[in-house]
């Protein structure tokens, strides 16, 4: 049985209200959103701005209420949860902001930080929790020493880790990261990520992973759910995904993406015109606007998400009949041998290195 | 080439002193040109002194905080000896910029069309209404729908993507000599940025003006630049046409970054990481700044701070391990 299910998922925003508060405009954020994520997997959510995926990952959590659909976590109905229950259930999901200079309380110690949900949820005796906050710390490569300083005293990795820790803290099943890595440096970016991987590895946790950085989904995600206009429009294995892209918006976002290769021999599937605003969604297909292949079915009836064999799921009319993905990726994007020598060669080392003279350890785990 | 490049910076050292005496040292000894039509990528992370020494070229880097030497030539201009008077004839009409943020690079208060109508006023004269005609032809160039439309319109009705657009046409209002985008694509999605890449392509290719290109993607760079130069703290640490830079790197932060990004093109398990943090500039390190994340370092890294020495033709590496492939064959 899956870890998530997620069937139906429905949120409008009242976008304006009537002198007497009668909603007049709705942004429809999510509109009929299902899915579902297997126990100890990841779940990439991808797409433009405003498309809803964060909308989703909140749904999820009852951190909104959703006005439609049905929310499955490990058999329970959440929507049907107390108060009690609810908080119950917050023990086994959390979430990660993007942005960590903010989700982080200024006036608390990164140790008051830690032993906070451990308190709430009343998980380990007060007097072992300074132990306890000591062990989270060196599970996201930190110095336990650090417990005593605030926020503003680290770096935007730093900070993220810390976010992960606090998420990691009452021993959740799933995690949501709502685009972890988008605020953070290059060479940041591929710490935390390496970490989220091996903490998945290690202590079996489900990801939805929310983001609009498609190189990053391909990385880490298993599963991938490309989302346009508070709609899925295909979901599919990564792999099959990024091999194969078949929903028209897909391949747009895939082929648009700037490869770290000069001279990539890219099929662009250039859109023209403007992402349309979710406040007035156009008709039939939500993409028939700025569609290449649109034809006249496509402006009056909307598509299903219709699954084949292989669980690679399209909601396009024309998926059948539309020409072959293969040239919007190249695969000739190999490292020259000596190049990717050299990249081993800096891995390898970096990783057996000490502290370079702050606090941030290799990112390997050392278990107590 | 024997041509003298349109702009040539030398040695340029950019210091700032805080309120609290603390002297930061943003940019220290660079060296860079640009030739007409050619576009120059400057990569790094964020404090590498990139968007600084855009400033610094533009001459908008508070005079009372900033202390500027070197020399930044400019069709035989040196940009930093000259009167503000002269910089503000430059700025907008010979050399003009557009900067990551389209919503607050604009001003809220007046029409786009008004925005770029003073900018061609101010620098080429003429009626009003001849004005108006050119900026409608610029809207049209940056593919704006409707331009004799959404010129009387105000920055907030616009999108993002629009909105870059809009900035992209006043920057071009003039035909600059030197355009510097600063994170031009950065606040957009992903198909909004491929349209306004593939705009500034065009126009590269249109106008002929040298694009100095500010940003930390390095796809971006792999797609529109010739040559990139890769700072860090504060340092330009290699140079190199483009293929070169991508194909063989020839410092190893160059090395970390191009391991440490997730590729669409081909799979990677572990991503290569830099450990350790950026050296405090208030103090910068006596050799290599480098020194401390390189897993290559060897005691003579730490002692004297590392030329910027020629590799091999017109790939430059401030390294002293380089050339790298020694260092796995």
């Amino acid at each position: 049985m899956a870890l998530l299910e997620v069937e139906g998922l429905v949120k409008h925003f009242v976008a304006e209200r009537s002198l007497f508060g009668r909603a007049l405009a709705h942004v429809r954020a999510v509109d009929g959103v299902s899915f579902s994520l297997e126990a100890g997997k990841t779940l990439a959510l991808v797409g433009e701005s405003g498309c809803g995926k964060s909308t989703v990952s909140r749904l999820v959590l009852r951190l909104i209420e959703p006005d439609a659909g049905t929310v499955r976590f490990d058999g329970r109905d959440l929507l049907a949860l107390d108060a009690n229950d609810l908080r119950a259930f917050r023990r086994e999901a959390q979430i990660i902001f993007q942005d960590p200079y903010a989700s982080l309380n200024p006036r608390m110690t990164v140790g008051q930080i830690l032993s906070e949900p451990l308190a709430l949820h009343d998980l380990v005796p007060a007097a072992r929790r300074r132990e306890r906050v000591e062990e989270l710390l060196r599970l996201v490569g930190l110095e336990p020493r650090l417990a005593r300083r605030y926020p503003h005293e680290f770096s935007g990795g730093q900070r993220q880790r810390i976010a992960i820790a606090r998420a990691l803290a009452v021993e959740p099943k799933l995690i949501i990261c709502d685009e972890p890595v988008s605020a953070l440096d290059v060479s940041i970016r591929s710490q935390i990520l390496n970490l989220l991987r091996e903490l998945q590895g290690r202590l079996g946790l489900a990801y939805i992973f929310v983001s609009h950085d498609l190189a990053v989904v391909k990385h880490i995600a298993d599963r991938v759910a490309v989302m346009n206009l508070g709609c899925i429009v295909e979901e599919a294995d990564a792999d099959a995904l990024f091999a194969q892209p078949r929903h028209p918006y897909s391949r747009a976002l895939l082929s648009a993406i700037p490869l770290p290769q000069p001279h990539a021999k890219q099929a662009r599937v250039m859109l023209e015109g403007e992402i349309p605003s979710a406040l007035n969604p156009p008709a039939g297909c939500r993409f028939h606007t700025r569609c290449p292949f649109v034809v006249d079915r496509c402006r009056t009836e909307a598509p299903e998400l219709v699954a084949d064999g292989a669980g690679h799921a399209t909601a396009c009319h024309r998926v059948g009949e539309l020409p072959s993905a293969d040239a919007i990726l190249p695969a000739a994007g190999r490292f020259t041998p000596e190049l990717a020598k050299l990249v081993a060669a800096f891995s390898r080392k970096t990783e057996g290195a000490g502290p370079a003279g702050v606090g941030i350890q290799s990112a390997k785990p050392t278990t107590t | 080439m024997s041509v003298s490049p349109l702009i040539e910076i030398r040695d340029l050292r950019i210091r700032f002193h805080g309120d609290d005496g603390r002297i930061t040292h943003a940019v220290d000894s660079v060296d860079l040109s640009v030739a007409n039509g050619a576009t120059l990528g400057l990569v790094g992370e964020s404090g590498c002194g990139k968007s600084v020494t855009s400033l610094a070229i533009m001459g908008l880097l508070p005079k009372q905080s900033a202390e500027i030497s070197g020399a930044i030539r400019f069709d035989g201009l040196d940009l930093l000896q000259t009167p503000d008077q002269t910089l503000r004839d430059l700025r907008g009409n010979r050399l003009a910029m557009i900067f990551q943020e389209p919503m607050t690079s604009l001003n809220p208060s007046f029409t786009i069309g008004d925005q770029i109508i003073e900018t061609i006023l101010r620098h080429r004269g003429g009626s009003r209404r001849s004005a108006r005609e050119r900026a409608v032809e610029l809207l049209r160039r940056v593919h704006i729908p409707s331009p004799e439309r959404r010129i009387d319109e105000y920055p907030h009705k616009l999108s993002g993507g629009m909105r870059q657009r809009v900035m992209i046409a006043m920057a071009l209002a003039c035909d600059p000599q030197l355009l510097i985008a600063d994170e031009p694509t950065t606040a957009l999605d992903v198909t909004l940025q491929a349209q306004i890449l593939e705009l500034m392509r065009e126009l590269k290719a249109a106008s002929g003006a040298a694009i100095i290109l500010i940003t930390h993607d390095l796809g971006v760079v792999a797609e529109v630049c010739d040559e990139v130069a890769v700072m860090y703290a504060g340092e330009i640490v290699e140079r190199a046409p483009v293929d070169e830079l991508f194909s063989a790197p020839q410092h190893p932060y160059t090395v970390g970054l191009l391991g440490s990004i997730p590729r669409l093109d081909h799979r990677t398990e572990q991503l290569a990481t830099i450990e350790g943090m950026v050296p405090n500039m208030a103090q910068p390190p006596a050799g290599c700044r480098f020194a401390a994340r390189c897993p290559f370092v060897l005691d003579a890294c730490t002692r004297a701070p590392p030329p910027l020495v020629e590799v091999t033709p017109g790939h430059l590496s401030r390294c002293i391990r380089a050339p790298l492939e020694r260092l796995v064959s």
